[in-house]
């Protein structure tokens, strides 16, 4: 069992529990990530997705059970000692300072692995920011902020993205876009946790979907048997 | 009623009000980087203004070490208890409600206070200027140092101002006073970065007392006066912005200047009453931004 997780997750969460204050919002929550895999988190909203997200990251203090990235682990660690490991967090509000530029919000993050991307690789793969990169960071559009939030965790290197809600509030075109740039950081090796409420979006892109309800995992589903069995996910959904 | 004004005077208190002003601005420019970044309202700021002169004090009288030299030790020296502090009073309370902060380091400061008083009594102690003379400019006598202060403190000022605005260092902290978790997941040791903040704000505060030293007595309750009117300046500039507290700073010391001019009875008590009326029309103070409350 034990080697199995070695070889097969470079990311295995068990039996994760979290709390805001005194209320508990994940009450034992296992899945594992298998490096170049596409992972979604799919549940209604509160179901504990994004906590899940801000407990592997630490952003949630208050927190037990195991979470190891590449055998080790990161449940006793502070979230800039998890963020040095080599995971990266797109929060869904996307986090654009507004007292930084869009150049200073997008150069921010420090370089901590080899293989981050340069300043200017990154302003060439995202065009509209190079023609903003004076303007206040929270002067962009929605889609542009959501580009910016992606691409500044690109500089630090780190080669496992958690990313929370993504195409949220989006016009669909724009949905396209980041699903366009998320199929190509797949190719390009990145391991990828993403939270998403859109059904289509999130089978576009991802190899297995985990279904979260309540704080807890009920059921683990590849791409091809979430499409073959929609009813019973929308039925987890509500929709 | 100007006829009555002799240049001497009208220019002397203005001289006196860019001096207080300096002090005004360096100080409140300090508990604005604090607060920005830890949301804690540094009531210990005067204490450590008043520790900074009397480093400034003890290493002229026991270690003999020259004015120049307590300039760059005493801040320093102050700088690291104040980190010391931080580490030890101010993270733990770090989750909590920020005025269980606020009533720290106004504890930490009745104790610095009580403790060099009981040690060298209430009474100031001079401290020799570091430059003497001055210039006669014909409406006015201007000493050397006065001056000096004016000109070290706008350095000061505009220095911090534009490692704060315009650098990378000054990016993340920014950033952090916005959003600390985001900038440190990152990978930003954003603990490490709050403790250099509070001592380089201590620092700060402790560089203005030294540099207060030649001009004030160096005495326990030297901090305490100030803060009174240096929290006021924060009220009136907006709690937590850099460029609003220098130029509050400034511009309230020259106000209280000219009222002692104009209105002698009215000089102890203008600075409040603008800061009732900054209140009651923009209750965020002048300069601040919703955002970087």
């Amino acid at each position: 069992m034990r080697d199995e997780v070695t070889t097969a997750g470079i990311l295995s969460v068990n039996d994760l529990h979290a709390w805001y204050a005194e209320s508990k919002a994940l009450h034992g929550i296992s899945f594992e990530v298998r490096e170049g895999e596409l992972l979604t988190l799919i549940g209604r909203n509160g179901a504990g997705k994004t906590t899940t997200l801000r407990s592997i990251m630490g952003i949630v203090r208050k927190r037990t059970g195991s979470v190891r990235f590449r055998n080790e682990e990161l449940i006793d660690k502070r979230i800039y000692q998890i963020a040095r490991k080599g995971l990266a967090y797109c929060p869904e509000e996307r986090a654009i300072f507004s007292s930084l530029s869009v150049k200073e919000n997008l150069t921010l993050p420090p370089v901590l692995q080899k293989g981050g991307m340069a300043d200017d690789e990154l302003l060439k793969a995202f065009p509209n920011l190079q023609r903003r990169a004076s303007s206040q960071g929270t002067k962009l559009s929605g889609g542009e902020q959501q580009m910016l939030a992606i691409a500044r965790i690109l500089r630090t290197g780190s080669r496992f993205l958690l990313l929370d809600e993504p195409s949220e509030g989006l016009a669909p075109v724009v949905v396209k876009e980041i699903a366009e740039l998320i199929r190509k950081l797949k190719r390009q090796g990145f391991t990828i946790i993403l939270v998403e409420q859109n059904l289509r979006f999130a089978r576009s892109v991802a190899d297995r979907h985990v279904i979260v309800e309540n704080g807890r995992v009920v059921d683990i589903l590849t791409s091809d048997a979430l499409s073959q069995d929609m009813a019973r996910v929308q039925s987890y959904l509500g929709v | 009623m100007f006829d009555a004004i002799s240049p001497q005077l009208l220019f002397g208190q203005l001289l006196i009000g860019l001096i207080n002003g300096s002090f005004y601005a360096m100080l409140s420019m300090g508990l604005a980087i604090i607060f920005g970044l830890m949301n804690v309202v540094n009531f210990a700021h005067g204490a450590q203004y008043m520790l900074g002169a009397f480093t400034a004090w003890l290493l002229l009288n026991y270690l003999g070490v020259p004015y120049w030299g307590a300039l760059v030790l005493a801040p320093v020296i102050v700088a690291a208890v104040g980190m010391a502090m931080e580490r030890a009073v101010l993270r733990p309370l770090q989750h909590l409600d920020h005025l269980y902060g606020l009533l720290a380091t106004y504890a930490v400061a009745l104790i610095v206070e009580g403790l060099i008083r009981q040690r060298y009594g209430a009474t100031g102690m001079p401290y020799p200027s570091p430059i003497n003379g001055g210039v006669n400019l014909g409406f006015m006598f201007l000493p050397w140092y006065r001056f000096y202060v004016v000109i070290f403190s706008i350095v000061i000022c505009l220095g911090t101002w534009l490692l704060i605005e315009h650098t990378r260092l000054g990016a993340y902290l920014r950033a952090a006073n916005e959003k600390p978790d985001i900038v440190e997941s990152f990978g930003v040791n954003v603990p490490r970065m709050i403790t250099l903040t509070y001592g380089f704000g201590v620092g700060l505060a402790a560089l203005s007392g030294v540099l207060a030293a030649p001009i004030y007595q160096v005495s326990p309750s030297m901090g305490t006066s100030l803060m009174i009117t240096v929290f006021a300046v924060v009220v009136i500039g907006g709690i937590g912005s850099i460029s609003g507290a220098i130029m509050t700073g400034y511009v309230l010391g020259l106000v209280e200047a000219l009222t002692k001019v104009f209105y002698p009875a009215g000089a102890g008590m203008v600075v409040f009453v603008v800061m009732i009326i900054v209140l009651l029309m923009k209750p965020n103070g002048m300069f601040s931004s919703p955002e970087r409350l």
